[in-house]
């Protein structure tokens, strides 16, 4: 019976969360075109040194460190989870624990004493969440849901680890009435602490809802993911494998500007000619997610939301209203919008809604200064900066909404060739000047 | 008093072709400040004896600020017009004292077929020095100076330059002293992405001011860079805390020039 209650919930789990996968997976696909199959090398490379590695987690060691423990104890903690899954699938009680013997000993103390480290690690995230109140994790964009999420997946993560110990624990006292010990680190002491002198009946039934409620929790965490911003534990690695090699200051070239722009300078070219067939700039630059590439569409998706990109962009620092992580979370929730509507009302309709207008604001866009520190700062690679450029670029070529001032600064390079009012023939002035 | 300095027009006049183009840029034509950097950065290339050329009046913005601003076709306009010129006199390599100008030639110019070699001033001038070309006086310009040097954003994040500028204020008679946020981390003076050509939006602080405590904190005499934008935004700044005294705000070619004795 157990067994078979296990099976459906395995299944039921695995089922829900490949379909909200392909969800996901449709919504990315909704994104332009963008070739990154080049490098395979230094892709392979980026991602172990950065997904893997955590190496820009460490330009902040104490949060590092934290991190890590976290981090370290989910990696493990799977492989604990295969015999929990063969566990519950052939009735058996701890299915590797004889054949591997000693070693079945040391890779269980490891998970216990990573589970201990991973729990220290997410009480202080939540203490430096909610007490100690920590700037870039109580910004305006964050109220409500994201919040909420944010401390359910630390309250998750500490019923996980609970669980654990219940399990262990209890297995241990069972034992320990029978003149044994599973000898694992940190349970074979925490087990008598907390539950010696119990019966062997209640000890039973301890171990049982520390076993199913691992189990359960392992799912609910899973199919809660595609939900929260902790979807970041899958997407850092296929998002840091496409992240952008080039030079961070090299902006993309839009082809479809250069193809008039060729046609503009041509003196041969055919003014009337129809344009090809393969032609299919809809528009200039970027106003819904339909007009981001599928990569920004990915970076929204491996958001978890830590506003370092935010507590280190110069605008957001000092008053405007520009945050990159909020660029980030608007993108990822119209991306969910939109999918969820196409899914349901067909692939060629349209809300009437788009990124820009309705969730991004003129006003934001124009607070960037191109600097790149958000760029620089994200751990997973993301680019802000991308999208914020792309829906300028609408802005600027499509609507010509331009601030006064540029229009000015844009009008004076096409007359005379500099930003100023200066003529061309008084370029070489400075050479004969004190 | 005029420099000597040829374009690229002369020289092709006289069928000689120089070894390096300078790319002087429109901050390094037209500001006054800025032009006073221009001509530190011939100096040294003069007594270096380099052979280098100007483009002169035919140089033309390289559309930075317009694409910066979301205009692609004012920049792709700029880009295919100077790759134009640029391959016309088959340069091969250029400098430039305006990250904005390196960045654009060295990063967008090849995918609209104007390929070069394009370096930084401070990354020349690190050449000249390491090379035995150009020495640096012992004339104790800078003795017991404290200098600190601002990165500016589209040299260092953009490019990863970090070490250039810092090495040749190594080789002042100063102490080099950083400010808490240097390198990767370095906070944007405020101009970038084309925010020098218009007012910032509504905040509650203007970055270079931002910046520029940063600079007084660590008490340096004098705050370098590399960047004409950045220099007036943190001269800007240092005029807003009435420092114009105490701190000299200066580019890493004039310190060299000073240095130099040129």
């Amino acid at each position: 019976m157990q067994q078979l209650i296990f099976g459906v919930l395995t299944l039921a789990s695995f089922g829900f969360f490949a379909f909200n996968l392909r969800k996901i997976a449709q919504n990315i696909h909704m994104g332009l075109p963008l070739d990154r199959s080049d490098r395979k090398a230094d892709r392979w490379r980026t991602m172990l040194l950065v997904a893997l590695g955590q190496k820009k987690m460490f330009t902040r060691p104490i949060p590092a460190l934290l991190h890590l423990a976290l981090y370290a104890a989910f990696v493990i903690t799977q492989i604990e989870l295969i015999e929990i899954l063969v566990d519950g699938i052939s009735g058996s009680h701890r299915f590797f624990q004889e054949s591997l013997g000693g070693f079945y000993t040391f890779m269980i103390s490891f998970i216990e004493v990573l589970s201990v480290l991973a729990f220290i690690g997410t009480v202080a995230f939540l203490a430096r969440r909610n007490m100690l109140k920590l700037p870039r994790l109580n910004m305006k964009e964050l109220a409500g849901w994201p919040t909420q999420d944010a401390n359910l997946i630390l309250v998750f993560e500490l019923m996980l680890i609970s669980f654990i110990f219940t399990m262990n624990g209890a297995d241990e006292v069972l034992q320990s009435y029978r003149g044994n010990s599973n000898g694992f680190a940190i349970s074979s002491w925490l087990g008598p602490i907390l539950f010696d002198g119990i019966s062997n009946h209640s000890l039973h039934i301890l171990e049982q809802i520390g076993w199913w409620g691992h189990i359960i929790m392992v799912y609910t965490f899973m199919n809660y993911l595609p939900y929260s911003k902790h979807l970041h534990i899958f997407m850092a690695f296929p998002n840091t494998y496409y992240s952008k090699l080039e030079p961070k200051g090299q902006f993309s070239n839009m082809q479809s500007v250069t193809n008039e722009v060729k046609l503009m300078l041509d003196p041969n070219a055919d003014p009337y000619a129809a344009p090809a067939a393969d032609a299919v700039p809809s528009r200039f630059g970027a106003k819904d997610v339909t007009d981001l590439s599928w990569k920004n569409l990915m970076d929204a998706y491996s958001c978890t939301e830590c506003g370092r990109c935010t507590s280190a962009c110069p605008a957001n620092t000092t008053g405007k209203l520009l945050s990159p992580r909020k660029i980030m979370m608007d993108t990822r929730d119209r991306m969910v919008e939109l999918g969820d509507y196409k899914r349901k009302n067909g692939n060629d309709t349209e809300d009437g809604k788009s990124l820009l207008g309705n969730y991004i604001t003129e006003e934001e866009l124009w607070a960037c200064t191109s600097c790149n520190s958000c760029v620089q700062e994200c751990p997973v690679n993301i680019d802000p900066l991308s999208i914020i450029m792309d829906l300028r670029r609408f802005l600027v070529m499509e609507e010509s909404k331009v601030p006064t001032e540029l229009t000015g600064m844009l009008t004076n390079i096409e007359n005379n060739g500099a930003p100023w009012q200066f003529a061309p023939t008084e370029r070489m002035n400075w050479a004969n000047e004190d | 008093m005029s420099i000597q300095v040829r374009t690229m027009a002369d020289m092709m006049a006289a069928g000689e072709s120089p070894d390096i183009l300078f790319w002087v840029g429109c901050a390094g034509s037209f500001d006054d400040r800025a032009k006073k950097i221009t001509k530190a950065l011939v100096k040294i290339l003069n007594h270096c004896k380099v052979n280098f050329a100007v483009l002169g009046t035919e140089e033309s913005c390289t559309g930075d600020p317009a694409k910066r601003a979301g205009n692609e076709f004012t920049f792709q306009m700029q880009a295919l017009m100077n790759i134009e010129l640029l391959n016309g006199y088959e340069v091969k390599k250029i400098v430039t004292a305006c990250p904005h100008c390196f960045n654009t030639l060295k990063n967008e110019y090849p995918g609209l077929g104007g390929t070069y070699e394009v370096i930084h001033h401070t990354q020349l001038i690190q050449d000249l020095i390491n090379t035995g070309k150009l020495t640096l006086a012992d004339n104790g310009t800078f003795k017991g100076k404290k200098i600190t040097f601002h990165d500016p954003c589209y040299l260092g994040r953009a490019n990863d330059v970090y070490e250039a500028p810092r090495e040749l204020i190594e080789k002042l008679d100063a102490a080099l002293v950083e400010m808490k946020r240097c390198k990767t981390n370095g906070l944007c003076c405020g101009a970038g992405g084309a925010q020098m050509f218009k007012e910032a939006e509504k905040g509650n602080k203007e970055i270079n001011i931002e910046r520029t405590e940063d600079a007084i904190e660590t008490s340096a005499n004098i705050i370098a860079t590399g960047c004409p934008f950045c220099n007036t935004m943190m001269t800007d700044g240092i005029k807003h805390f009435e420092k114009e005294e105490d701190v000299k705000v200066m580019d890493i070619a004039e310190l060299i020039a000073n240095a130099a004795d040129l």
